[in-house]
């Protein structure tokens, strides 16, 4: 199932600039793991290497906040990656 | 001689290079605006070579590699990451890559990354592609070296180094945590800390659980060590295992706290040290607002303040411990960056000093290269 992910300013270094990209997924454990044979580099700067999203990423399937890899996706679910910045 | 000095800031990685007599310097930069970089450090057997921690405050730390002198980056393939826990273990992630050390002479690509929580790992391809060490990583000792999260910034594992006769000797510290050394390339590693007080804790002679901020092992007598802790600066000369507190040898009133230590790469006998504020709630600011760098020809046995050139009052600097340097001029380059975003150089050991920077984002390291 092909899904829209949104990408947010901080990782269009690994998709050429785009905000926008296409990936396919039944779990967003799937569509990351799709998203990072696309776009090489990318899943490691969100997912840590114990599969937990880092603490200032922030992922929600269409409007809902989704805490873990193992969330179903279905057809039409729009994901957005989403960075929490904070500080100076 | 050519040289820059490769600035790491908490906005990303900024040199400056001076003319051929080191009077005026030139800033280049940022490159990787926004990021934090930790350390930039060249490869002494490859010049053209560089390697650059790096994270932003959201994103997971990874690490850069140029093989250009720094004019084109890339991203490491398989930056360092622990193994994915066993059941029944806490899990670990890197939270950031804090330190960057080139191995022995006889490695070609070899590279240590120290982070933390307190990690060590290797490279074998000049930075693209990291393995965790597991003689250190999975130590049965680990969890007691590295209890974790007892500092803010949790354990950081830094000053990674190598005996230059033996590629397989090596040191590195933690901050809190301690030093340790492994006479096998890294497969088995003990505690050094003897000799080392652990002020703050109950037993100050513990056997592991200090905190070193820097670690030194000269190039030209490698049996001799140099280390700022936080409670004093020490000195040790192997074969012994202990260490010899020569801060006691500065003046009370400025003591022998700080972050960096630094030698001259000439002479063993001669070391830097900034020291910092560590009365009452620690400040961790230079002496007074009046800040200068001190001195030792003799290891240690004795100390002269160099202020020549700093501010004389109301300049309350902080220089962390990647944040000193020397090069290796005939006339000894000393260099550091202070967390207000200024770099003041030495061209001649010490005895003044110049700004050649201000304005930049708060100095976490500040690096030669040739």
């Amino acid at each position: 199932m092909m899904h829209v992910v949104r990408i947010p300013g901080p990782l269009r270094s690994y998709t050429r600039g785009a905000a926008q990209v296409h990936a396919s997924g039944d779990t967003l454990a799937e569509l990351l793991a799709a998203l990072e044979r696309a776009h090489p580099g990318m899943r490691f700067r969100i997912i840590d290497e114990q599969d937990r999203i880092r603490p200032h990423i922030r992922i929600f399937v269409n409007t809902r906040e989704t805490p873990t890899l193992a969330a179903p996706l279905a057809a039409g679910d729009e994901v957005h990656l989403i960075c929490a910045l904070s500080g100076g | 001689m050519s040289s820059t000095l490769w600035i790491g800031t908490r906005k990303g990685a900024f040199t400056l290079r001076p003319d051929p007599q080191r009077r005026q310097w030139r800033l280049s930069g940022p490159q990787f605006l926004g990021h934090i970089i930790h350390h930039v450090v060249q490869d002494p057997r490859a010049a053209r070579h560089l390697v650059m921690a790096a994270k932003t405050g959201h994103l997971g730390p990874t690490i850069y590699t140029s093989a250009d002198r720094g004019r084109h980056w890339q991203e490491a393939k398989t930056p360092p990451a622990f193994r994915k826990a066993r059941e029944g273990e806490t899990p670990r992630a890197v939270e950031r890559n804090f330190w960057l050390s080139p191995a022995h002479a006889s490695q070609p690509g070899l590279w240590y990354a120290g982070t933390a929580p307190a990690g060590l790992f290797r490279s074998e391809d000049h930075g693209q592609n990291w393995q965790p060490v597991s003689g250190f990583n999975d130590h049965a000792m680990h969890p007691k070296w590295a209890a974790g999260q007892r500092t803010p910034d949790g354990e950081l594992l830094h000053s990674i180094s190598v005996d230059p006769r033996d590629a397989r000797h090596l040191y590195l510290a933690i901050s809190v945590g301690g030093i340790f050394e492994s006479l096998d390339g890294g497969a088995d590693w003990a505690p050094l800390n003897e000799g080392v007080n652990a002020d703050w804790l109950p037993d100050p002679t513990t056997a592991y659980g200090h905190d070193p901020h820097c670690l030194i092992v000269h190039p030209l007598q490698p049996d001799r060590l140099y280390h700022q802790n936080h409670c004093g600066i020490y000195r040790l000369d192997r074969p012994s295992r202990r260490w010899q507190r020569i801060g006691d040898n500065m003046p009370k009133k400025i003591g022998d706290i700080g972050f960096p230590v630094v030698a001259d790469p000439r002479e063993p006998d001669t070391l830097y040290v900034f020291p910092m504020d560590g009365s009452k709630v620690w400040p961790r600011t230079s002496i007074d607002g009046k800040p200068a760098v001190y001195r030792s020809r003799n290891g240690g046995r004795s100390w002269q303040r160099l202020d020549r050139g700093l501010p004389r009052k109301q300049a309350w600097f902080t220089v962390l411990r990647q944040a000193m340097c020397s090069d290796a001029a005939s006339k000894l380059g000393l260099y550091f960056g202070t967390t207000h975003g200024e770099v003041w150089a030495s061209t001649n050991g010490g005895d003044s000093w110049r700004c050649m920077a201000r304005h930049l984002p708060e100095i976490y390291s500040v690096t030669h290269a040739s």
